[in-house]
């Protein structure tokens, strides 16, 4: 009982996920920094911001619903923790597994997305109320290709377990080839799910300020940029499990290695990816996830489903 | 040709170099040396005409005659002053000049008051007869 | 339409999007923009009344001050009104040192736009590489004329500072410099899907409504307009310098984005061409404090669209009217023709396009009963009204005017 407690708030729970998050937070941002020919933030920054916003007054709307107000930051921050249990991160399994995970971490995954349109909404504020809008029109954009990308190479595996992915890919490597759309569209899809450039509609600052947050301030934008982070970590971590499922079984400090590494590679991926466009427009966003993402991720769901069915009776039970 | 990503040759041909910012209090820009920054008032000159300080649009200069003397002295608010360096222009008698001091940040506002305070001027008598060189950029004529 | 489905945002006075205060109040219905409603007078200085108040000399500075980036242009208009009054010949080589630092700041203001118009578009990279490259521009700037924004160039009769030798070596190589990476930019606006994606068919008028509102600058000529004050009204040294006009028939942002970074190219060739053919002589001629009674008026061409100063001088050394007619003014009207069903994405880039400056812009005048010192506000119909009878009583009848200019829109 007591291991279990301190599994899940010291490590590889809540506390070690918040500085895993606030490290990659420095490392997104020394890396956007660096690619446009900047210095950059020093390594305590996402620290320092962290505890200068808990140090500050929450200022809460009179207009706003003060419950809901409050209890959207934590549950977004909950939510990505625990999601966080289900995905194997660098022994055989995750801390939790069932079969049939992969869809909950999907679902767990959605619920900061969710508390962030419910923190827009009752915040009531125009700007707040625009971007909650957004988000939710965003999240259908996206939600789907990254649902049908990631139970796809299950199809394969012949698991919906994201640990029984994880170790059967890592046992035929080679398989892994046949996921590289899956990839593709899943790291599209994640950037849409972090709101990030291309696709920050939901807080554009130099159209709506900052969208849902714009009411938000001291420790409750503490908790909220928290739960980005460990959304950030998380949703890394669990396209490394699927799509580069490597290392898995290390164990010890080489696995913890080889998972950072993991993170840090999609991390880079999803900076160069900030990098190197302009913001899109809600309805451009939306068309461009219709006509080229789902339709991609349509055909990975095809492509598991067809070698699934000729090559893939000989390795079917290999994960479970 | 369309295509997303245009930039990213660039991006990562900028990622080894050097950035191109910098953190300013510990590593400074080079200003060039003409810069218009703090003006340096040089008392030995000074005639006392008080051209510049009619000419100052933001009335940030004072000149002052201590004493019963034919010298001066020169007060400037560095927070008034907008940096133009027309009382340079102004100045028949080059008794003002700029310099490239730009860090003029103090912490109290009577810190910014600059006095310079009245030399006396050097024993030998000054050559009045040369006038300042009369070149293109000269200013205009003091007793307009 | 559902009235109860229209959804009012203000847009500033306190914005991210917007670097100086004005208020667009924006009328949305959903993600679509029905109705754009327009204030200003946030950055209202009193600058037109501080002008009487100083001398000439002092007014240099003063102006300068009127805007940050343009502090040549209002300068030079000022200056050009005063030596058209005093009856004063600028010698050549004067005149093309200002046409120069005019050239290099409209370099710097259109290297300037380009990072701001990437950043309302959420392309931050673009921002940051345009204007680490802007400090080129600047430092050129600054080695020449003492700073790098108000640089006090202009004197009344000609230029304050001579080029040398060296200086002019260094900025040939800048400009080079400048050339390459604008290529570059012009390139990445052109081929970058979303920046095409996002500046494409956002904020279009028609070239009638451009005539019809009195656009200027690059917001005109993007939309076809070819008027450019250097051309139909050359002043300094723009009729001996050969230079094309850059007009676009986008009509849209993405036009504007074009017809800017065309005149950066064309301001280098300016530059390279004031360097090689520089006359000599003096650059300034002495002028005198007091300014014989009359009154002018002048054009000048500056980055952001023509800017125009009219001065009357009573024979004093401090003028008794002065007037600024700075460029956003005219575009700012444009704006909510611009947006009319566009999305509430598209407002902080089509307001970015037409290169505000509301600094520049703000002169509101309130009415004030003198005795009482209660406020009067005047409809626009009553201040109407009003023009029209005060000018008619001066013996000024505009009816025949008004008749001929209605014709000529149609």
């Amino acid at each position: 009982m007591a291991a279990s407690i301190i599994e899940m708030i010291v490590f590889p729970g809540f506390i070690f996920l918040g500085v895993l998050g606030m490290i990659f937070e420095y490392v997104d941002r020394i890396l956007y920094a660096r690619l446009q020919n900047r210095k950059g933030p020093p390594w305590f920054q996402p620290f320092a911001d962290f505890i200068k916003l808990g140090a500050k007054e929450d200022v809460i709307p009179r207009e706003a619903d003060s419950r809901m107000f409050k209890l959207a930051p934590i549950l977004a921050a909950a939510a990505a923790v625990v999601a966080s249990f289900y995905i194997p991160m660098w022994g055989g399994s995750a801390l939790h597994s069932f079969t049939g995970d992969a869809v909950v971490v999907i679902y767990l995954l959605t619920i900061p997305t969710v508390s962030f349109f419910l923190a827009g909404w009752y915040s009531t504020s125009l700007y707040s109320t625009v971007g909650a809008v957004r988000t939710i029109t965003q999240l259908f954009a996206y939600e789907v290709p990254l649902f049908l990308v990631i139970l796809a190479p299950g199809i394969l595996a012949g698991t919906w377990s994201l640990s029984g992915m994880a170790v059967f890919y890592s046992q035929h490597p080679l398989l892994c080839l046949t996921n590289v759309l899956g990839f593709v569209v899943a790291i599209v899809a994640l950037q849409g799910k972090l709101e990030r450039i291309p696709f920050d509609i939901p807080e554009a600052e130099t159209e709506i300020v900052a969208g849902t947050f714009t009411e938000y301030s001291g420790r409750l934008l503490a908790i909220f940029r928290l739960a980005i982070d460990i959304e950030t970590v998380v949703g890394a971590a669990l396209v490394s499990a699927i799509f580069l499922p490597f290392g898995i079984g290390l164990g010890g400090v080489l696995g913890c290695l080889v998972f950072i590494i993991k993170i840090a590679v999609v991390m880079f991926i999803l900076a160069v990816f900030k990098t190197s466009m302009a913001r899109l427009r809600i309805e451009q966003m939306v068309n461009f996830c219709w006509k080229y993402v789902a339709p991609a991720a349509v055909l990975q769901l095809f492509i598991s489903m067809i070698l699934g069915a000729f090559i893939g009776d000989a390795f079917i039970g290999g994960g479970e | 040709m369309k295509k997303p990503g245009k930039m990213l040759a660039e991006l990562f041909r900028n990622v080894t170099k050097p950035p191109a910012t910098i953190q300013y209090p510990f590593r400074k820009l080079e200003i060039p040396g003409d810069s218009r920054g703090r003006i340096v008032f040089i008392s030995e000159n000074c005639i006392g005409c008080k051209i510049c300080v009619r000419d100052c649009p933001a009335e940030a200069i004072y000149i002052n005659k201590p004493g019963e003397e034919k010298i001066f002295e020169a007060v400037f608010n560095l927070d008034e002053c907008i940096y133009c360096a027309q009382c340079v222009l102004s100045c028949p008698k080059d008794a003002l000049s700029i310099s490239p001091d730009i860090e003029l940040a103090q912490i109290s506002r009577a810190s910014l008051r600059l006095v310079y305070p009245a030399k006396p001027k050097p024993p030998q008598p000054p050559k009045e007869k040369v006038d300042k060189p009369a070149e293109g950029n000269a200013a205009p004529a003091a007793s307009a | 339409m559902n009235p109860d489905k229209i959804v009012k945002i203000p847009m500033g006075p306190q914005h991210p999007a917007l670097k100086e205060p004005a208020c667009f109040t924006i009328s949305l219905n959903g993600e679509k923009l029905v109705d754009l409603d327009l204030r200003l007078g946030y950055n209202h200085r009193g600058i037109e009344k501080a002008a009487e108040e100083r001398t000439y000399i002092q007014n240099i500075y003063l102006l300068e001050r009127i805007c940050g980036i343009c502090s040549h242009s209002h300068t030079t208009c000022m200056i050009q009104c005063v030596e058209q009054i005093a009856g004063l010949e600028v010698p050549a080589r004067g005149r093309w040192l200002r046409t120069m630092v005019g050239e290099l700041e409209r370099v710097h203001s259109h290297l300037l736009w380009l990072g701001v118009a990437a950043h309302e578009v959420g392309f931050d990279t673009l921002l940051m590489y345009s204007w680490r490259d802007r400090e080129i521009v600047m430092d050129l700037l600054a080695a020449m004329t003492g700073n790098r924004v108000n640089y006090s160039f202009n004197l009344i009769g000609g230029a304050k500072l001579d080029i040398t030798e060296e200086q002019k070596k260094d900025i040939l190589k800048a400009v080079d410099a400048l050339e390459e990476r604008t290529k570059y930019y012009i390139e990445v606006a052109t081929e970058e899907t979303t920046l095409v994606a996002r500046l494409s068919n956002v904020g279009y008028i028609s070239l009638d409504d451009v005539m019809r509102i009195g656009v200027v600058g690059p917001t005109g000529r993007a939309s076809g307009l070819d008027s450019d004050a250097r051309k139909d009204d050359p002043y300094a040294a723009y009729d001996e310098i050969p230079f094309k006009v850059i007009t676009d028939t986008h009509c849209d942002v993405y036009g504007r984005a074009l017809v800017r970074m065309g005149e950066l190219m064309e301001s280098y060739k300016i530059i390279r061409y004031v360097l090689q053919n520089l006359p000599d002589g003096p650059i300034a001629v002495k002028a005198p404090r007091k300014i014989p009674a009359g009154e002018a008026i002048s054009r000048y061409e500056a980055p952001r669209g023509e800017d125009v100063h009219y001065v009357r001088a009573n024979g004093t050394d401090k003028p008794e009217r002065m007037r600024v007619r700075a460029p956003t003014m005219v575009n700012l009207l444009a704006v909510p023709k611009m947006l009319k069903g566009d999305n509430l994405a598209d407002v902080a880039i089509t307001i970015a396009a037409i290169d505000p400056c509301f600094s520049c812009t703000d002169r509101a005048i309130r009415v004030s009963d003198y005795d009482g010192g209660n406020a009067k506000v005047m409809t626009w119909e009553e201040t109407r009204q009003f023009s029209i009878d005060w000018y008619r009583k001066n013996g000024v009848d505009f009816t025949e005017l008004n008749k001929r200019f209605a014709n000529r829109i149609k």
